[in-house]
């Protein structure tokens, strides 16, 4: 389970980012979580309301936007999803591929903020 | 009066911190030409029997040391200094895995220079380990022929985290019925074309492919490092 130390993370890199701009609360925190980013989001909720106890994001929200995986094709020679992290192959013609485009990320994205 | 939302754009790596160490890391590891090879598997998979075995056989034509993470105990880093080579224990208390900066921390005051393979026994652990990058050179997950066939489908982002697949305690296979071309299949189907060796330090199976694999690995490295250096 590393989705507490995650979460806390997150909080942190919010908050710099807050200061940053001065006088603003952040109602919620916006998430881009790939498929291979090896974080579960189930975890990762329940970690969130933990990590923002006692800081300025107690009571904000995560809001996260799963990010599927994209391969580069050869067959095709254009990114195509993948069939299935349990099948890694082009979800167009069945290539099996391992040269990942997307899928790995956790990035924060957005911030929503009350001034 | 309600105050006014917005919404502000921004775009951080969650992992930045332990990706900048990291990429510290390699970067030293390569100007002092140490090859680091770290090793990752679900508890008791066979990291620290595979370890002791290549510690004692490569120290013998190299300089060889190692780094292992767990929870708690100093256990593995004691079997593993019967290999005569440098060992350093990692003590992670409540954390799942081991991080770039505990990597750097684990380092000062080694000189590097004067390493040729520098291996990291991560926590036993199939799913945290995933997402830190170590700095290192060559990643191998392990998966013993006691656990199943189906361990890659049911953690494929381990599998892609990692270059090369190790099958362990291949001297068992029989006796559980292990299906080889089943798990085969499997490690194909979360990571198309990776490498796949089956060991076993009991019998000894594989184990002299496993140093050539990793020599190869390394001299690989140098020549690409050396190419670099010199354009
Ligand atoms: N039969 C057989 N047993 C093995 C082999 N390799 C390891 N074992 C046994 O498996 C058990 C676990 O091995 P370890 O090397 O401690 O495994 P580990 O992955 O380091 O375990 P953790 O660090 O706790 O995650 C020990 O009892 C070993 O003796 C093997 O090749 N064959
Ligand atoms: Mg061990
Ligand atoms: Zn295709």
């Amino acid at each position: 389970m590393h989705e507490l130390s995650i979460a806390m993370s997150i909080v942190e890199l919010a908050q710099e980012e807050a200061d940053r701009r001065g006088d603003i609360r952040i109602k919620a925190v916006h998430l881009r979580l790939g498929a291979l980013s090896g974080v579960v989001k189930d975890a990762l909720f329940s970690s969130y309301a933990m990590a923002c106890d006692d800081t300025p994001l107690e009571g904000s929200r995560l809001v996260v936007e799963d990010v599927p995986v994209i391969i580069f094709c050869k067959q095709c020679d254009g990114q195509r999803p993948v069939h299935s992290t349990q099948m890694f192959c082009c979800a167009d013609c069945g290539t099996p591929t391992g040269e990942i485009v997307q899928g790995k990320e956790l990035l924060v994205v957005g911030l929503e903020v009350e001034e | 009066m309600s105050a006014k939302t917005r919404m502000i754009e921004v775009r951080e790596n969650v992992l930045k911190q332990n990706d900048i160490v990291a990429r510290e890391l390699r970067r030293k590891f390569h100007d002092a030409g140490v090859f680091v090879v770290s090793m990752v598997s679900s508890p008791g998979a066979g990291k620290t029997a595979l370890l002791e075995n290549t510690l004692t056989r490569l120290r013998q034509e190299c300089r060889v040391a190692a780094l292992v993470g767990d929870l708690a105990t100093e256990n593995d880093a004691a079997r593993l200094a019967r290999s005569q080579a440098p060992v350093k224990q990692i003590i992670t208390g409540t954390v799942c895995h081991l991080e770039a900066a505990m990597i750097d921390r684990a380092l000062e005051g080694w000189k590097l220079d004067e390493l040729d393979f520098l291996f990291l026994e991560n926590v036993g652990n199939m799913v945290c380990p995933s997402s830190y990058d170590l700095g290192e050179d060559l990643r191998l997950v392990l998966m013993s022929v006691t656990e199943g066939e189906d361990k890659p489908l049911k953690y494929p982002t381990i599998f892609n985290s990692a270059d090369v697949a190790l099958i362990t305690k291949i001297d068992l296979a029989t006796a559980v019925e292990f299906d080889a071309t089943a798990a085969n299949r499997n490690i194909q189907a979360v990571r198309p074309g990776m490498a796949i060796l089956d060991v076993s330090v009991k019998s000894g199976a594989g184990l002299d492919e496993f140093l050539d694999f990793l020599r190869a690995r390394r001299a690989d490295a140098q020549t690409v490092l050396g190419a670099r250096a010199a354009t």
